[in-house]
């Protein structure tokens, strides 16, 4: 029977099957970070059970990190005690740790790609919901909880049943100044934030086979915010060549080996998916999202949808109260609207091309008065090469401050958290109440969205503003 | 972990008739520093039950004393977002042993299951008599059936669906890696197998 990549990919890692049970799936890699993991390695000390091999996990301390003088002990003591735990177990376990100081350091989901530890037909595990990313390299990447975590750790499996699986295929040539961002909010504006609940989403069609890898990792790091269990890429020579001659992919014979191996990672022809999305690449612009979870999405040159025109979505009441949280109103544009920070970073928008894209823009011009930029690379890796091409002078002459690597200002858990009542144009995945900071407003974009809006103060329509400054 | 074992429950519920509640609200990140499972009750829903001055605010349906009960009913696509089990053991230590909604995220549901928590899912119909029914008496008592997959408000019942397999567990308060750990031999080899595909570096 013709099979979908999931269909392959899952069925060729599951351990154990029997009726009325989720499959016991095996899990070739396992990310793990300092926040999710230390309740389970409790479990394994209670169980008085090792790590089931210590080489399919490799930790890295991302969410709780300062990213200014790293080099000092963590001011804050929960956050402090919490990477100390996670220094200790992967120690007293074994467990690689790429620490703070370490050259590989990052954001768990920007070093698995650039180490070479993500690989094509992977099953990829990390307890932490954007670990989608990596399906980027047509591998079966899922967020899971501690309880899973611990699963992992103990039998290199988690019990899961097997996902219902969607299409979503775009085809057409993207305009300037829209890039892969845009395509991803746009998808989850017109599916909303639970329309991919239940499946794992295959991308497929020109318009993605277009896209560096880079792109395509953004895109599939927010498959979650639809709700899908993951989503993935089938991998092609733009797979193959981005992992070509990484620190741990394999290398030589074993690389063309593996290759002609990947090659068979495709959708057979005539496999049945459960459901299927097309969208046209030319309906897409820059866009900016202006509620509160990231399905409230819209083109920047958009008016936020009033509750009526939202009839369909359901409760008006929450919409309402999403609005007035962010300060803004139905019927009005976003379009001119003051900021007051710009995030760019997050493990959606903090790899290199990004960089590259931001300085790009902002290249012998300065931020607007009053605005304050942070722009906080995904790894040390990211961070030396933004460096080397001179990315941080450019920075420097914008009135940006290049960081030292971290989720940072993504979620209010570290020292890098938006202020109340503030608006922030941010790079990164998630718009929810509080996550930046209690009471802040966020504005989900692009880097070059939140590029220009560093430049000009206000929201802005990167594609009218590049055509002014040619 | 052995949980408490879940057979049926009987009690009054708290209505919550949100829809989309992240589980960033649930408990938010600042709060996730703890290196056990216990405590996260207190912080559970924080900045909805608390204001900057950490002041209940009054108008939060947890600071309301009618409302009080071991299940929680709240609108669809309950605990989307971020994948912290955190927000399970918020409101498993908080005192709820049951989640109803029309829609749940996906890892919540699991996280939730994980931890002895039943995530129940209801018609909307169903969700809209209970939220009715609680908000004009909330001294209603509702009965959750785990074993026939019942749950009943007032004269109205509905049946409800669970893996079968999750039904044994909560029944019996066991756990996944029990029965992972029963497989080792099975893994020990298919991993073997896999680093022929793909060899570990
Ligand atoms: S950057 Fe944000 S979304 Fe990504 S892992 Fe860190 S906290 Fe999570």
């Amino acid at each position: 029977m013709p099979k979908t990549i999931v269909e392959k990919i899952w069925d060729a890692h599951v351990v154990h099957r029997a009726d009325g049970f989720p499959d016991a799936l095996f899990i070739d890699r396992h990310f793990i970070h300092e926040v999710t993991s230390p309740q389970a390695f409790d479990g394994l000390r209670k169980r008085g059970i090792p790590v089931f091999n210590t080489r399919r996990t490799t930790a890295t301390a991302d969410h709780n990190v300062p990213t200014k003088d790293q080099h000092l002990p963590i001011k804050e003591a929960l956050s402090r005690h919490q990477v100390e735990t996670l220094r200790k177990n992967c120690k007293e376990f074994g467990v690689e740790l790429y620490d703070l100081g370490h050259p590989f350091q990052g954001i768990v989901h920007i070093i698995g790609p650039e180490l070479g530890l993500t690989l094509p037909g992977m099953t990829i595990v990390c307890g932490d919901s954007h670990t989608s990313t990596h399906g980027a390299f047509g591998a079966i990447a899922f967020g899971i909880g501690t309880s899973e975590v611990e699963q992992v750790l103990a039998t290199q499996c988690v019990l899961q049943p097997r996902p219902k699986t969607m299409r979503i295929e775009i085809n057409g040539k993207l305009g300037r100044g829209i890039v892969s961002k845009d395509i991803i909010l746009y998808i989850i504006s017109k599916i909303s934030s639970s329309g991919a609940t239940g499946y794992f989403v295959e991308y497929a069609g020109e318009t993605i086979r277009g896209l560096s890898m880079e792109a395509r990792m953004t895109i599939c790091n927010m498959s979650i915010e639809m709700g899908a269990r993951g989503g993935l890429i089938a991998p092609d020579e733009t797979t193959f060549q981005y992992i070509r001659g990484r620190k741990f992919s394999p290398q030589g014979a074993a690389y063309d080996a593996a290759v002609a191996n990947w090659k068979k990672l495709v959708t057979d022809e005539g496999a049945a998916y459960d459901k299927v999305l097309t969208f046209d690449a030319a309906d897409i612009a820059p866009m900016i999202t202006y509620g509160t979870n990231p399905g409230m999405g819209m083109r920047v040159t958009d008016r936020i949808p009033t509750a009526a025109e939202l009839a369909s979505l359901g409760d008006p009441t929450s919409y309402r109260n999403a609005l007035s949280y962010m300060g803004l109103e139905e019927g009005t544009p976003i379009l001119g609207r003051s900021i007051d920070y710009v995030f760019i970073g997050s493990c959606t928008n903090a790899r290199i091309e990004d960089l590259r894209q931001v300085a790009s823009l902002v290249k012998g011009k300065k931020r607007a008065d009053g605005v304050e930029v942070w722009v906080v690379p995904g790894s040390k890796q990211v961070e030396a090469q933004a460096r080397k091409e001179g990315l941080d002078r450019i920075f420097a002459d914008a009135g940006f401050e290049l960081r030292s690597p971290g989720c940072s200002a993504c979620l209010g858990m570290n020292e890098d958290k938006v202020p109340a009542g503030k608006y922030c144009i941010s790079t990164s995945n998630r718009n929810f109440e509080g996550r930046q900071g209690p009471r802040s407003r966020t504005f989900l974009a692009s880097p070059l969205s939140a590029a220009a809006a560093a430049i000009t103060g206000k929201v802005t329509d990167v594609r009218s503003w590049m055509e002014t400054n040619e | 972990m052995t949980k408490e074992k879940f057979t049926t429950l009987r009690s009054t519920a708290v209505p919550l008739p949100i829809e989309n509640i992240d589980t960033d609200q649930i408990i938010p990140a600042r709060f996730l520093k703890a290196t056990t499972r216990e405590g996260f009750g207190d912080n559970l829903f924080r900045d909805w039950r608390y204001d900057s001055a950490n002041q209940p605010k009054a108008d939060f349906v947890l600071n309301n004393h009618s409302y009080s009960g071991k299940i929680l009913v709240t609108g669809k696509n309950f605990g989307c977002g971020s994948s912290r089990e955190h927000a399970a053991w918020a409101i498993y230590d908080y005192g709820f042993r049951v989640v109803i909604s029309s829609f749940f995220a996906d890892i919540f549901k699991n996280n939730a299951l994980n931890n002895g928590l039943l995530p129940l899912v209801v018609s909307e119909a169903f969700l809209q008599h209970c939220f009715e029914t609680i908000q004009q008496d909330p001294k209603t008592v509702m009965v959750v059936d785990l074993e026939h997959q019942v749950v009943s408000i007032g004269q109205r019942r509905e049946s409800f669906d669970i893996n079968p397999y999750k039904k044994t567990c909560l029944i019996n308060g066991q756990d996944d890696i029990d029965y992972l750990l029963g497989l080792r031999e099975s893994i020990l080899q298919f991993d073997k197998a896999q680093q022929v595909i793909t060899p570990l570096s």
